[in-house]
């Protein structure tokens, strides 16, 4: 027999991992987080001749942590992002790649920023927030649900639409605030006029913070509780089943994308009115938002779309930004520092979800016979032994049978 | 006259930036990944390309060699932003979308870093970028005003888009890789190494793109790193779509991208609030062309089936 040659057992395997434990995945998710911060404090320590890694540890610690202030406005920015991530969350969990959060949000803050600038000081100051709320709201909803009308009736492809919408948002708002002042560089300030709304007696940060405790709730409830929910979680599992079970898919997205856009408007005007107190949009890109809508897709995505893990993904991203911020300035690294930290991060983060939805097993030694006529004569022989056995066999049957 | 000749010169001039973006995008999502850091690896290609005329430059080389270094400087850092990438969508079967996004944060943030670096050491790029441009000659015809006036990446941009026209629609590798891109699990089937095809396109798409990064900065911006390429990037996807997935087509599409991107610059007795909605005709024809192939629904205009999903050979 002449010996074929074989072709090798790959030296490494995947398997997808069906049944992972949350613990091990979590276990793994803070390792990753461990490592890349030491990776940012490696390279940090190679870019800057001031820093070492005791110098960035430091600084990341005393500009997340370092003063009651920095503390709240820490956790009023991890509200911000978090209901950002929670309002595309719906849409992620129903296979809609809505990656233009950052432009519905962008509408929000346009919304309320027309209202403030046009409306301030025509009527009560509380009337006016109420209206910029609507407005916001409204506008962040139309953003969100024009995608979704293309998408149910024609299944225009969302991603692609999505983030042209952003860029479509961005002119209109860069164009809103050269036309209210045209002699800004392309941002308008509300200091002077709602610089105080938002605050709940001197505290500035802690209106934010409930709102999003309270929508955080009621999204991990609706998300798992309710009716709608399960037709979101059905509708992105398969569109076919849900149109089985009598599951009207258009609408459950139609409906999904204005629960999204009514949360990026809310956010939006949250950010306009209790957050920077001014509007901003010097370019499509260069905005209020400033990429926290694509922020969120990362973390609402690392979080599995589960709200309540989204507190924690938002909390290491805020918590980076900010920390490699302060780095950034008492390195003199320069204002772009933080991102490239923050993409650092996000890589390593990224990487785990492969560890966690796959295994790789390694080529095992000594499993397989090698030579492949060992192989042949053994089923040779295991064949003639089960022929004996069944010819055995039919002997003795004839036999029973007469005896019966 | 002047002003129109002036104005197709300028669309020639940017659009061969949306060029290299959209001709390297091109590649990629035809096998079958949405490559949403295009305006990160443009960044990285801008930061090797402008390092490599440096040194060049600085070393006394000749035109030619100084231009060769900054596209070769340009290819290899996009080529490892779109490695980087391929790595975390190909072989870690991440979400593309999040993978994508990563890399434009990463991309920008490098680029504006290395260019803070850079004027804190007083290093700067505009002796260099001589190189790559040359003034207009406002003298000579319109014919050479449009067509002969621009530095030599204009035409290598339109050569390599050509070239993956040709490539793609006409050899037996340009057909497999969109095979690869419309249905991995079959041209799986019928013997073609996708994993290696999806390599090539990444990081080929990305080194593409990266000259894109390099050419603005040296070439548009003569050498000034104060402007932002991620504005570009995005513009280059969204040419893809425009151009309906052909670069061919996209050679035009750049161009009226071009021309779109300059006319608020051009146009005189137009408010600075108006010129900001001017803006948003790229993007919104874009979005526009995007509704109309999904209304018409033919297959010849669509996106790759497969974009954006991850092929693992033992899913069924």
């Amino acid at each position: 027999m002449t010996k074929q040659k074989h072709a090798k057992e790959p030296l490494m395997h995947l398997t997808r991992r069906l049944n992972f434990s949350p613990k091990y995945a979590w276990a793994i998710r803070i390792g990753a987080f461990v490592l890349s911060i030491l990776v940012c404090a490696i390279v940090t320590t190679i870019l800057s001749p001031k820093a070492n890694v005791g110098f960035f540890f430091r600084y990341l610690f005393t500009g997340t942590f370092g003063t009651t202030r920095l503390i709240w406005a820490l956790f009023r920015d991890l509200a911000i992002l978090l209901l950002l991530a929670l309002a595309v969350t719906p849409c992620f969990k129903m296979r809609y790649w809505n990656i233009g959060g950052e432009g519905q949000a962008l509408m929000g803050c346009l919304g309320a920023a027309v209202i403030v600038s046009q409306l301030y000081g025509k009527m009560a100051t509380p009337l006016v927030l109420i209206i910029a709320l609507v407005v916001a709201i409204g506008f962040g909803a139309v953003w969100a649900v024009i995608p979704a009308l293309f998408k149910a009736k024609w299944n225009t492809n969302e991603t692609l639409l999505t983030l042209m919408f952003n860029y479509i948002a961005g002119c209109l708002g860069a164009f809103f605030v050269k036309k209210a002042d045209p002699n800004t560089t392309g941002s308008l300030s509300f200091l002077d006029s709602i610089g105080n709304a938002g605050n709940i007696g001197s505290n500035q940060f802690i209106l934010i913070i409930i709102i999003a405790t309270v929508i955080t709730t009621l999204m991990a409830v609706y998300l798992k509780y309710s009716k709608h929910g399960y037709e979101i979680t059905v509708v992105g599992e398969s569109p076919n089943t849900a149109r089985y079970v009598g599951i009207h898919n258009k609408k459950v997205i139609i409906r999904t994308l204005v629960l999204c856009g009514v949360l990026c408007g809310i956010v939006g005007f949250m950010m306009v009115c209790f957050k920077d107190h001014s509007f901003k949009a010097e370019s499509a890109t260069d905005t209020t938002v400033g990429g926290l809508g694509f922020t969120a897709v990362l973390i609402s995505w690392l979080a599995h779309f589960n709200p309540l893990a989204m507190v924690l993904t938002s909390f290491l991203v805020v918590f980076i930004t900010r920390g490699a911020k302060n780095v950034g300035d008492y390195a003199r690294l320069g204002a772009n520092y933080p991102s490239m930290m923050v993409g650092i991060f996000f890589f390593f983060i990224i990487a785990t979800e492969f560890f966690i939805n796959f295994k790789i097993s390694f080529r095992q030694k000594g499993e397989l016979p090698k030579e492949p006529d060992d192989l042949i004569k053994s089923s040779e022989e295991t064949a003639d032994k089960t022929r004996a056995q069944s010819a055995d066999a039919a002997a003795a049957t004839p036999a029973s049978a007469t005896e019966a | 006259m002047t002003i129109l000749v002036s104005m197709i010169q300028q669309a020639i001039h940017f659009g061969a930036v949306f060029l290299y973006g959209s001709t390297g995008e091109t590649i990629v999502e035809k096998s079958g990944h949405l490559n949403l850091g295009m305006p990160g690896i443009m960044c990285l290609g801008g930061v090797g390309g402008c390092l490599g005329a440096y040194w060049a430059f600085q070393g006394g080389w000749s035109t030619f060699w100084v231009v060769l270094l900054a596209v070769i400087m340009a290819m290899a850092f996009g080529g490892l932003g779109g490695l980087l990438y391929g790595l975390f969508t190909i072989t870690l079967r991440c979400n593309q979308n999040v993978t994508g996004l990563t890399l434009t944060t990463f991309g920008a943030g490098v680029l504006g870093f290395w260019g803070t670096q850079m004027g804190d050491k007083g290093i700067t790029f505009a002796p260099a970028s001589r190189m790559f441009w040359t003034p207009v000659d406002s003298t000579a015809n319109w014919f050479s005003q449009i067509f002969l006036s621009h530095g030599p990446l204009v035409y290598l941009a339109i050569a390599i888009a050509i070239v993956v026209a040709v490539y793609m629609n006409h050899t037996r590798k340009g057909l497999a890789l969109r095979a690869v891109g419309e249905n991995p699990a079959a041209a799986d089937a019928a013997g073609i190494n996708v994993i290696a095809h999806k390599y090539v396109s990444c990081v080929l798409g990305a080194a593409i793109a990266g000259i894109g990064g390099a050419f603005y900065l040296l070439d548009c911006t003569q050498g000034s790193l104060e402007y932002v390429i991620d504005a570009m990037g995005w513009l280059a996807v969204a040419l893809v779509i425009f151009s309906l997935w052909r670069p061919g087509i996209g050679i035009f599409g750049a161009f009226i991208f071009g021309f779109l991107y300059r006319l608020p610059y051009n146009i005189t007795g137009v408010a600075l609030a108006e010129k900001e909605l001017l803006k948003v005709i790229p993007y919104a024809v874009t979005a526009l062309v995007l509704i109309i192939i999904s209304f018409f629904n033919k297959r010849e205009t669509q996106p790759p089936a497969a974009l954006g999903l991850p092929y693992f050979r033992e899913d069924r």
